[in-house]
């Protein structure tokens, strides 16, 4: 049974704790809380970074982080541009968000494009329908280096995958861009040091310890608009390794496979060779989170392919300084 | 007990904090991964990734331990290297898991996962009892400001579910938490193996008719971490917002009690003085801004202020400080020693630091502070500290965040060492 130790030995403290003032107001609740915090970091990425940037996708959590950025920095301009690693197979629907949401914002976007990269040599073009999604670490290296960047602001959540599971809120990279999951910089309290020498860089992920349920009910929340793939619709799919992967210019069906027109939404938005659809007649962000709440099968599980090629592909692709 | 897939669903809930420590080997990562699997946090697919994980290193049925042991080497050797965070909800509450490693050689991991908890399961194989790396984790923990304490006596089942090696768990922990700030220790016996009292009660143990731990964890008190008492509202200043019609704002988090509009204040160090006249976030005015809500404020006068500086009531304002003592852990492998140059980061500021003096070391045996020259890799001990800037400090048990610090090295840029502001409390061990 839970013990109280005596109080003629804790006297003091005890007292402290029962008369504490604002004992009785109303706390703040769990959203308010990842949201404060994750203002917070900003905040200190921003202020502790000589030239910070915003990582944005287009996709549900990088369109958190512009929220929470406008929360962090209005009436004042980001104290940072956003970038988009752009693999070029993209979601028509996406890229419309993407430039919309820069131009309403009013701030700069960069776009480092892994075509470019492609184009210089510095990776080999894995053909017209390879996934492109590991290409995107050295892109993403290049343009850090190319802009000098020392500090990244990514959407990544610790409950996306085993290995992000391990990750500091400020995690280190060194000058070669990877991470050490063995040697991370002990991060105490809320104290994030963001010290860097040139040539290494940060990554900082404000959204840490938000769930994906916790993504979607501040969306809700905060009434913020995400690409309409999100949200079910109906679209030519076709069923690959287990998953449902968008007809495009980039995917189209093999031998042997048949076309399905589905009702689907995306959970993820990511590479499209890659990033799997989910049967879903859910298209209201309630709908979605009653989805997301009773859902049997993790985020990434779901919908992302180039997680399923060994035991460790998350941890083996930030190594080499993917997101 | 409760327990629920999809459970947390509307908001509001409240957000317990917990750290998983004690010693390698005696099962933490078991113990969160039964727990996770038993509430049904799991997802299918992470599941089947557990097993087939499993099979491939030989072992029998389901290792869940490689829920949270997911980095390679981790799974390769079998131990946790760095703090992986769970997140976990019940019907009742919203839980952030931090699994922490039990090597020594890991505790710097350990004291990051403790840092930001509100309570402590504390792993204890009882087969074993208390090691001195359980006593390492307790203390560490205790001096971290954990006040709550859920200790799980593991793999009963290995002792026959015997009542005395229960008991005698039970009993060193609360023999050590006496000597530390512990307001509140539960002991359950369980095996996490087989899921004994981990969420479903136990036939097992018939004489045992206290909670499960997730009983446990939802009836712990929540948010201890941010409810501090005493010193008073702070305010570090983060970031200086220019506003368009001119003027400035000055945005940071809430510490230690709430600034209201009218507040007379104190610029620290600098000691100019103000009031507030507005206290507002991005969603518009507040009344009040509590603790750890990040906040902008405004005041009446054009004063200095920029970051690192501590914007506080007149009323109880802590004194700006030259030199200070300290608790701290200590992570690097070279000694820390007297002459050592660092620099500290305290709330927003860092400034240039020197070490004036290692004054004592802490035994974490026998709980006693001893006089040292230095402190070796994962000491702790109490030190002196000169710094280049005036620090605006509160005692680190009135307030966590002004009374907290790190050292950086200032070569390698490495966090080499968590500092809290006054010396240990420590009850004396009792006579005989």
């Amino acid at each position: 049974m839970t013990t109280i130790l005596e109080p003629e030995v804790r006297e003091d403290e005890v007292a402290t704790v029962a008369g504490q003032p604002g004992a009785d107001r109303a706390r703040p609740d769990h959203l308010d809380l990842l949201e404060s915090h994750a203002i917070f970091v900003m905040r200190e990425v921003a202020a502790e970074c000589e030239r910070p940037v915003l990582l944005f996708s287009g996709g549900k959590d990088s369109a958190v982080l512009l929220r929470l950025a406008e929360k962090a920095f209005r009436p004042g301009r980001f104290p940072f541009p956003i970038m988009h690693v752009d693999t070029g197979h993209n979601f028509p629907e996406v890229i419309d968000y993407r430039d919309r949401r820069a131009a309403e914002l009013g701030e700069e976007l960069l776009v480092a494009s892994v075509q470019d990269s492609i184009d210089r040599g510095r990776v080999a073009d894995p053909g017209p329908e390879g996934t492109r999604n590991r290409l995107q670490s050295v892109t993403l290296l290049d343009a850090i280096a190319e802009h000098g960047f020392d500090a990244c602001i990514g959407g990544a959540r610790r409950d996306e995958d085993k290995a992000r599971a391990k990750e500091r809120i400020l995690s280190f990279r060194d000058a070669f861009g990877q991470w050490d999951p063995r040697n991370q910089r002990p991060e105490l309290w809320h104290l994030y040091q963001g010290r860097v020498r040139t040539g290494e860089h940060l990554r900082a992920f404000p959204l840490s310890d938000w769930t994906e349920l916790d993504v979607w009910q501040y969306i809700e929340r905060e009434a913020i608009e995400l690409p309409s793939i999100y949200y079910s619709h109906r679209r030519p799919v076709v069923e690959r390794g287990g998953m449902l992967l968008a007809l495009s210019d980039w995917v189209t069906a093999g031998p042997g496979e048949t076309v399905e027109e589905a009702v689907v939404r995306f959970r993820t938005v990511g590479d499209a060779t890659c990033t799997g659809a989910v049967r879903s007649g859910a298209s209201t962000i309630a709908e979605v989170i009653a989805e997301v709440a009773s859902s049997r099968v993790s985020e990434r599980g779901a919908t992302r392919a180039d997680d399923r090629f060994s035991e460790t592909s998350m941890e083996d692709r930030k190594r080499e300084g993917y997101f | 007990m409760s327990s629920l897939d999809g459970a947390g669903v509307g908001t509001g809930s409240e957000l317990l904090r917990f750290a998983a420590v004690g010693s390698v080997d005696d099962g933490k990562s078991t113990l969160i991964g039964r727990l996770l699997h038993d509430t049904k946090q799991l997802f299918d697919d992470q599941l089947e990734a557990v097993a087939t994980a499993s099979r491939r290193r030989g072992v029998e049925g389901v290792d869940l331990a490689f829920v949270t042991d997911g980095l390679r080497a981790e799974r390769e050797q079998g131990i946790t290297i760095d703090v992986a965070y769970r997140y976990a909800a019940t019907p009742r509450r919203k839980f952030v898991i931090a699994d922490c490693p039990g090597h020594v050689q890991y505790t710097r991991n350990m004291a990051t996962g403790a840092s930001t908890a509100d309570l402590a399961v504390v792993v204890v194989d009882a087969t074993a009892g208390l090691r001195e790396q359980t006593r390492r984790h307790c203390c560490i923990a205790a001096l971290l400001g954990v006040r709550h304490l859920i200790v799980a006596a593991n793999k009963m089942d290995l002792t026959g579910w015997d009542e005395a090696a229960f008991r005698t768990v039970e009993a060193d922990m609360m023999a050590l938490s006496r000597r530390l700030e512990v307001e509140s220790v539960v002991t359950v016996p369980v095996s996490a193996l087989h899921g004994d009292n981990v969420v479903e009660p136990s036939a097992a143990a018939p004489w045992y008719r206290g909670p499960t731990i997730l009983a446990a964890l939802e009836e712990a008190p929540a948010g201890a971490w941010a409810q501090e008492g005493g010193a008073g509202a702070r305010l570090p200043v983060q970031w200086v917002v220019r506003q368009p019609g001119g003027g400035r704002s000055y945005a940071g988090m809430v510490t230690g009690g709430a600034l209201r509009p009218g507040d007379e204040v104190v610029i620290l160090p600098g000691g100019s003085q103000s009031r507030i006249t507005e206290v507002s976030t991005y969603d518009g005015p507040l009344e009040e801004a509590i603790a750890s809500q990040s906040v902008t404020v405004t005041l009446a006068d054009d004063v200095d202020v920029s970051r690192g500086d501590l914007i506080a009531p007149v009323e109880g304002a802590p004194e700006p400080v030259a030199e200070l003592e300290a608790t701290v852990c200590w992570f690097a492998e070279h000694p820390l020693e007297a002459g050592q140059r660092y620099r500290v980061k305290h709330t927003t500021r860092v400034t240039p630091a020197r070490v004036l003096s290692v004054e004592s070391r802490l035994d974490v045996g026998t709980l006693e502070l001893g006089p040292a020259a230095r402190l070796g890799d994962n000491d702790i001990g109490v030190v002196r500290l000169a710094v280049a800037t005036p620090l605006a400090v509160d005692p680190y048990r009135t307030n966590r965040v002004t009374g907290s610090f790190v050292l950086i090295d200032e070569a390698t840029n490495a966090t080499v060492a968590a500092g809290m502001v006054g010396a240990p409390v420590l009850a004396a061990a009792p006579a005989g």
